[in-house]
C-alpha cells in the first residue's frame, strides 16, 4: 500500500506540474498542445546533467543542477511555440503537433548520436542514470520521497498565489480572457503571452524530468507515452485553477499507480484482471472525465485566438 | 509584369512555393545536423536520404525499392486525406494514428480470422474507423470535448485494444501477425499486373486506388454542396448554423468520414502484405502523425497531398540507407517534424511571396486579409 502511495504521489505530481504549466500558457491565452514535447526536452536536459554529474557530488547539487537542467530545457524549447504563436500568429494545434514530434525526433537523435560517440556498437536512445538517481530520493521508512513531490506541491501553492494575488497573474489572465480590453488599459499582450509560454515550458520541462525519474534510465525513443495530453486532460478536469488541478492530478495519480502495483497487492492479483486494462485505464478515465467536465468549461474565452491589435 | 503579379498571388503557386521553402529549410536543417554530428559523413548521409531508391541502378532493383516506397505512400495520402478532410471543417483529427491503428487491427484479424476476400476487410476496416472517427465528433459536437485530447486518448486505447485483438492471430514462436501469405490468401489486395511492372509483388492496386480516393475528396470538398456546406461549417460555425446548415452533423459526419479514409490507409499497408502487425508495440504508428505533415505541405489540397505523401514517405524510406553506425536513423523524423513546424508559418511566408512582387505605392489590403486570415 506504501508502494501505490508512493506512486500514486509521484504520478500526480508529473501531472501537475505540467498541467499547471498548460494553464499559465492557457490563461495568458496560448493554447499549448507541445505540452508532451517540452516534457520530453525538459527530460533529456534533466537526465543528460544526472549522466554526466560525476557520481558522489553532493546530493543537494545534484538535484538543484538537475531541476535546472530540466527547467532551461523546457523553457528553451516552449519558445518554438512562442515564436510560432505569438510573433507569427501560426495555428497553435499545428505548431503543438509538430513540437510534439520535433521533441522526439531531437532528442533520439540526440541520444544516439552520444551513444554511438560512446561506444559505435551502440544504437539505442537510452540514457542511463542509476548512480545519480538516487540523490533525488530520501527513504522514510518504506516510503520512497522524490523531491519532485515537494517541487509541485510548491508550484501548485505558487500558482495559486501568483495567478490570484498578485498584479501579474491577473493581468495574465485578462490577456487570455479578453486581450483587447487589456491592450487598453496598458498591459502589453505579447509580453504577458510570452510569460504565459515560457513559464508552461518551465513546469512542462520540471514535469518530464520528474516522469521519467521514476525509473533509473529512460528510452528517449518512446517520448512520454501522451503524458502531456493526460496533463492537459488535468487541466480541464481541474477548470484552469490550480487547487482543483492537484485534486484532479491525484485522481489520475492514483489510476496510474494502480496499474504499476496490482501484482502487489493481493485482491487485485486476485481477480487476474489483464496488465492492458490497467494500462488502459489512465487514457479511458481521462475521455470519461472530458466528457462530463468540458461542456460547462472555465477555458479562457480568447485561448487559442492569435492577438491582432487591429481586430475588434 | 502584370502577368507576373497575378502568378504569384495565384493560391495554387503561392502553395506549391512555400511548400518548398519549408522543405529546402527541413533539409537543410537536417544536413546541419549530420555536419554536427559527423562532418564527413554527413555529404553522404543526406544523400542517402533523398536518393532512397536512387541508391540502387535504376532496372529492376531500383524500380524494385520505388514500389517499395509506393506500397507505404499508399497508406499516407489515406492518412493526409483524412486530416485534411476534418481541417477543412475546422477539425484537427489527431485521431487519425488511432483511427490507423483500427484500420490495421480490423483489416488484419478479418482477413487471418475469418478469411475474407480483401474488399470485404476493407470496408470493415473503414467502417470500424468511422466507428472511432463518429466518437471524437458526438464527443466534440455535443460535449464539446477538445477533439485533439479526446483523440491521442483514442490512440492509445486503439493501440492497446488493436494488440489485444491481434495477439489471437499471431505467430506462436514471434511476436508478429501471420504473414497473409498462407493464412488469408483471399485478403490480399490484388496487384493486376502491377506487381510485374514494379518487380515486387508487395505492390497493388492499393496505389491506384489511394490516388482515387484523393480524386474524390477534392470533388466532395470542392465540387458538391456537401463540401460546400462542410466549409461554411469550418470558416464558421455560427454562420453555417445561422444559413440553416446542421453544423453539429457536419462535425460528426466529418470525423467520420476522415476515420474511414485513415482505417482504409492501413488496410492498404497491411494487406498488401509487405508489414506484419507486431503485437507488443509500445507506440501509435508514425504514419497518421506523418499525415498531419503530408497534408499541410500539400498546402491542404487532396491532390497535393499525393506529391507531399510521396516525397515524405521517400525521405522516411531514405533513412534505411543511413549508415547506422554514424548516424541516429531518426534524422528523417526529424526533417518531417521541422517542416510540420514551418508550415506553421506558411501564411506568413505566402505574404512575403505576394508581398514581394507588389509595388511599393499598394501596401495591399490583400496582404492583410492573408495575415488575418491565419
Amino acid at each position: 500500500m506504501v508502494l501505490l502511495l508512493q506512486y500514486m504521489l509521484l504520478f500526480a505530481s508529473v501531472l501537475a506540474l505540467v498541467a499547471l504549466g498548460g494553464c499559465f500558457s492557457e490563461h495568458s491565452g496560448v493554447i499549448n498542445l507541445g505540452l508532451e514535447g517540452v516534457m520530453v526536452i525538459g527530460a533529456l536536459g534533466g537526465a543528460l546533467v544526472l549522466k554526466y554529474m560525476p557520481a558522489g557530488s553532493p546530493a543537494a547539487l545534484i538535484v538543484i543542477l538537475t531541476v535546472i537542467g530540466a527547467v532551461i530545457c523546457g523553457a528553451l524549447y516552449s519558445s518554438l511555440l512562442g515564436i510560432a504563436a505569438i510573433k507569427f500568429n501560426a495555428d497553435q494545434t499545428l505548431v503543438g503537433t509538430a513540437m510534439n514530434m520535433l521533441a522526439t525526433a531531437v532528442a533520439s537523435v540526440l541520444v544516439k548520436a552520444i551513444n554511438l560517440s560512446e561506444d559505435s556498437s551502440n544504437t539505442s536512445s537510452v540514457v542511463t542514470y542509476i548512480e545519480n538517481k538516487p540523490a533525488l530520493t530520501l527513504r522514510i521508512g518504506d516510503f520512497e520521497f522524490n523531491w519532485f513531490m515537494l517541487l509541485a506541491l510548491l508550484a501548485v501553492i505558487g500558482a495559486y498565489i501568483l495567478l490570484y494575488k498578485t498584479k501579474f497573474g491577473l493581468r495574465l489572465m485578462a490577456c487570455g480572457e479578453n486581450p483587447q480590453a487589456a491592450d487598453s488599459v496598458g498591459i502589453n499582450v505579447y509580453k504577458m503571452r510570452w510569460a504565459g509560454v515560457l513559464l508552461s515550458g518551465v513546469l512542462g520541462g520540471l514535469g518530464g524530468i520528474a516522469y521519467i525519474t521514476a525509473g533509473s534510465s529512460w528510452t528517449f525513443e518512446t517520448g512520454v507515452a501522451g503524458y502531456g495530453f493526460l496533463a492537459l486532460a488535468v487541466m480541464i478536469f481541474g477548470q484552469w485553477k490550480p487547487q482543483r488541478i492537484i485534486l484532479a492530478a491525484l485522481l489520475f495519480g492514483f489510476f496510474r499507480a494502480l496499474g504499476s502495483v496490482y501484482s502487489g497487492i493481493d485482491w487485485l492479483a486476485a481477480m487476474n484482471i489483464p496488465s492492458t486494462i490497467y494500462n488502459l485505464m489512465p487514457y479511458i478515465i481521462s475521455l470519461v472525465v472530458l466528457m462530463f467536465s468540458s461542456r460547462n468549461s472555465a477555458a479562457p474565452k480568447s485561448e487559442g485566438i492569435p492577438y491582432d491589435k487591429g481586430s475588434r | 509584369m502584370k502577368n507576373k503579379k497575378s502568378f504569384m498571388e495565384n493560391p495554387a503557386v503561392q502553395g506549391i512555393l512555400s511548400a518548398l521553402i519549408c522543405i529546402v529549410i527541413g533539409v537543410l536543417i537536417g544536413y546541419i545536423v549530420l555536419l554536427v554530428i559527423n562532418p564527413a559523413e554527413a555529404g553522404t548521409g543526406i544523400m542517402a536520404i533523398m536518393k532512397n531508391f536512387f541508391n540502387y541502378p535504376i532496372g529492376k532493383i531500383g524500380m524494385k525499392y520505388f514500389g517499395s516506397t509506393l506500397v507505404k505512400t499508399a497508406p499516407l495520402i489515406m492518412c493526409a486525406l483524412s486530416i485534411c478532410f476534418c481541417y477543412k471543417v475546422g477539425l484537427f483529427n489527431i485521431g487519425a494514428a488511432g483511427q490507423y491503428v483500427v484500420g490495421a487491427g480490423v483489416s488484419l484479424y478479418t482477413a487471418l480470422a475469418w478469411g475474407l476476400p480483401w474488399y470485404l476487410c476493407i470496408i470493415l476496416a473503414g467502417l470500424g474507423g468511422a466507428l472511432s472517427g463518429l466518437l471524437i465528433g458526438v464527443l466534440k459536437a455535443f460535449l464539446n470535448v477538445n477533439e485533439v485530447i479526446s483523440g491521442i486518448m483514442l490512440n492509445w486505447i486503439s493501440l492497446y485494444c488493436v494488440n489485444m485483438l491481434l495477439t489471437g492471430v499471431k505467430e506462436p514462436s514471434s511476436p508478429y501477425t501471420l504473414p497473409l501469405t498462407g493464412h488469408g490468401n483471399a485478403g490480399l489486395i490484388p496487384s493486376l499486373g502491377l506487381s510485374t511492372l514494379f518487380n515486387n509483388d508487395k505492390v497493388t492496386i492499393a496505389i491506384p486506388l489511394s490516388i482515387l480516393f484523393a480524386i474524390l475528396v477534392w470533388v466532395i470538398l470542392d465540387k458538391t454542396k456537401f463540401g460546400y456546406e462542410l466549409k461554411a461549417t469550418g470558416y464558421n460555425k455560427n454562420a453555417a448554423k445561422y444559413a440553416g446548415m446542421k453544423e453539429k452533423k457536419n462535425i460528426i459526419i466529418a470525423l467520420a468520414i476522415g476515420g474511414a479514409l485513415a482505417a482504409i490507409g492501413a488496410s492498404f499497408l497491411y494487406l498488401s502484405g509487405i508489414e506484419n502487425w507486431e503485437v507488443g508495440r509500445s507506440s501509435v504508428p508514425g504514419m497518421g502523425f506523418n499525415g498531419i505533415a503530408a497534408t499541410f505541405l500539400g498546402a491542404l489540397n487532396p491532390i497535393g497531398s499525393i506529391f507531399s505523401s510521396f516525397f515524405i514517405q521517400h525521405i522516411t524510406d531514405g533513412a534505411v540507407f543511413l549508415d547506422k553506425t554514424a548516424f541516429p536513423s531518426q534524422i528523417p523524423d526529424l526533417i518531417t517534424a521541422i517542416i510540420i513546424y514551418l508550415c506553421g508559418f506558411m501564411g506568413f511566408i505566402k505574404m512575403l511571396l505576394a508581398g514581394k512582387k507588389k509595388n511599393k505605392a499598394a501596401p495591399s489590403a490583400e496582404t492583410k486579409q492573408e495575415g488575418g486570415k491565419q
